[in-house]
């Protein structure tokens, strides 16, 4: 582990305008997490959850606060340079998937190396690489809708990691599958994490989930209430 | 390059909606190709008119005709270089439908005023020889296979039929082409003295003069001239440069070129709602993916790029096709050869015709691609929860 933390939180608020009514999601927040870790955020629904995901993850901004990553503050860049930064340093795993309908799993896989600068045969060489990972070497060629859900979340996550990003953030990643296929992509989170180091944070609402962390972090109206190793 | 199987993916994404907006695009654009080709028909002759050519006809209208005479008046006259006359036969092939252009003229004096057309010395010769001879075009040939050497039977709405004879009959002496583009080769010319002789009436007339002017003294001067020369007699005339009497004779029919533009206008602002309602709705279904792509790092720059290309494609592909076509069916053969002999779709046509499809899709997606750019990351992906 490296002496500073990966990511820091610090003091951060976050304030939704509908009409005239300001909600405010997050107060004066702090969090660190450090390199290696996988941090399972858990809390009801509107606790502010995947809100602080989407701060971390350089999708959203703090209304206050700052969000430093590896020693960046991704609150004051500008959006190219966000965007940029995401395609470095972030991997997104999403609930639903999120895969494109049009492309094989090997092109969905693909998506993010497009903004390499790799070869042709080289982000093939990656997009494989990851499905290997992930147990999908044999589902190339085949389109999402031809994919079980587990499947389809494991293209997802062989996507995430393909262009090795220094973090991984996981919103619900098991919240769409059976027990069954849900306990096989916290495996696999876990393999990520324990054996290829990756640092992980993910969403979820589900106690047997967060168990397979390495910690966990409670959020109940915008605030941090508990965090604990599991 | 490498983003282009994403963009193609997409047009794959419904494919149903995705070729019905490609074909009628297609549609329009075919439309586009014909009616251009149908404004060069009519453009042909003002665009193609020799500068020191003019037409001298009757003043009160081009059916009225003017003596024989009248030729050695007008080669008299200061400014005046050549003279020849030509008169309106409608000549019709076997049935009405076969109508083609065909006229009396000097064979000895005709081909010195055109001299755009080309009829080989031994040809010429031939025709010199046999009075009932007639040169034809090289499209009107192919129009019939007719070829040199072969006797042609025509009647005439006009004359009729010569005295004692069931028809007008005609031997090809020759067949001349072109050396402009674009120039007629639909007609056909046989020898004023012998269809003067043959006529049952109208004797000693000629339809128009054509007059080539000494270049120095400029066209409009030797019109004006000749003008004065016959003012005040049975038959004043009016004379006028080539080409101000082909746009004349276009405007008898109406402002070609308006009524294109109005049609085209009508039919061009529709094809922009239906792609631009195509690109709205396709880019609303992907506002996840969308979503999706900018999270994972492509900035919004590069999305509205992908949107704008999307759109541009669909509307390269059906506008392109469509120009094609249009090109391609009038190459292949002409379907009005006794109304518009020379119907093709120009080469310039073809280049408006493709930079209009590029610019269709470029404003068929700038809202689309303005929407895309301008959706925020977080909340596009919040509306698949």
């Amino acid at each position: 582990m490296s002496a500073a933390p990966l990511v820091s939180v610090r003091d951060v608020s976050k304030i939704f305008h509908r009409g005239s009514e300001d909600i405010s999601v997050l107060a004066e927040l702090n969090l660190a997490v450090e390199a290696g870790e996988f941090l399972a955020l858990m809390g009801p629904s509107g606790s502010g959850k995947s809100t602080l995901l989407n701060l971390i993850g350089g999708l959203d901004r703090p209304t206050r606060g700052s969000v430093e990553v590896d020693g960046e503050r991704i609150d004051q860049l500008s959006e190219r340079a966000l965007a940029a930064w995401r395609a470095r340093h972030v991997g997104f795993v999403f609930q639903f998937y999120n895969l494109m309908p049009v492309l094989t799993a090997e092109r969905n896989v693909e998506l993010p190396l497009l903004l390499t600068n790799l070869t042709k045969r080289e982000r093939r060489e990656h997009a494989r690489n990851a499905l290997a990972v992930v147990g999908l070497s044999h589902r190339l060629e085949h389109y999402p809708r031809t994919l079980s859900g587990g499947e389809q979340q494991r293209v997802g996550i062989a996507r995430a990691i393909a262009s090795d990003p220094t973090l991984l953030l996981c919103d619900e990643p098991t919240g769409d599958l059976d027990r069954k296929s849900g306990d096989e992509i916290l495996s696999l989170l876990q393999t990520l994490n324990e054996e290829q180091g990756k640092t992980i944070i993910m969403v979820t609402h589900d106690p047997y989930a967060s168990a397979r962390a390495s910690r966990t972090v409670h959020l109940d109206k915008g605030q941090l209430v508990a965090d604990q190793p599991t | 390059m490498k983003y282009l199987t994403l963009i193609w993916s997409n047009l794959r994404r419904r494919q149903l909606r995705s070729v019905l907006t490609v074909l009628s695009i297609f549609v329009a654009f075919l439309l586009f190709g014909f009616l251009c080709a149908i404004r060069e028909a009519f453009s042909a002759g003002v665009k193609l008119a020799d500068a020191d050519r003019l037409i001298v006809r009757h003043k009160v209208s081009l059916i009225e005709t003017l003596p024989v005479s009248y030729g050695a008046r007008l080669a008299l006259l200061p400014g005046v270089r050549q003279v020849t006359h030509m008169t309106w036969f409608g000549g019709i092939y076997q049935n009405p439908k076969n109508m083609f252009a065909s006229f009396a003229v000097e064979g000895d004096r005709f081909f010195a005023l055109y001299p755009e057309f080309i009829l080989p010395p031994e040809q010429q010769d031939r025709w010199q020889q046999v009075r009932h001879g007639a040169v034809i075009g090289r499209s009107l040939a192919e129009r019939f296979h007719w070829k040199v050497g072969d006797r042609i039977p025509l009647t005439s709405p006009i004359y009729g039929q010569p005295a004692s004879q069931p028809a007008w009959e005609f031997e090809i002496c020759g067949i001349f082409d072109t050396s402009k583009k674009g120039a007629d080769t639909s007609g056909m010319y046989f020898r004023y003295d012998y269809f003067d002789e043959a006529r049952p009436r109208g004797k000693g007339a000629v339809g128009w003069y054509i007059v080539r002017s000494e270049a120095a003294v400029g066209a409009d001067a030797v019109a004006a001239r000749i003008d004065r020369e016959f003012a005040n007699s049975p038959y004043e005339t009016k004379a006028e440069p080539e080409g101000a009497f082909a746009a004349g004779f276009v405007q008898q029919i109406g402002d070609i070129g308006s009524i294109l533009m109005a049609v085209l206008s009508a039919v061009f602002f529709t094809i922009l709602l239906v792609a631009g309602n195509t690109m709205s709705q396709s880019v609303r279904e992907r506002t996840e993916e969308i979503g999706v792509l900018k999270a994972l790092g492509f900035p919004g720059g590069l999305v509205l790029l992908f949107v704008l290309a999307e759109s541009c494609l669909i509307a390269l592909l059906g506008g392109l096709a469509g120009l094609g076509a249009s090109w391609g069916l009038l190459a292949a053969g002409n379907p009005v050869p006794q109304l518009l002999p020379l119907l093709y779709v120009p080469g310039e046509a073809l280049a408006q015709g493709a930079l209009m499809a590029l610019g269709l899709g470029l404003v068929a997606g700038v809202l689309p691609a303005w929407y895309a750019l301008r959706l925020r990351t977080a909340e596009a992906l919040r509306r698949n929860g």
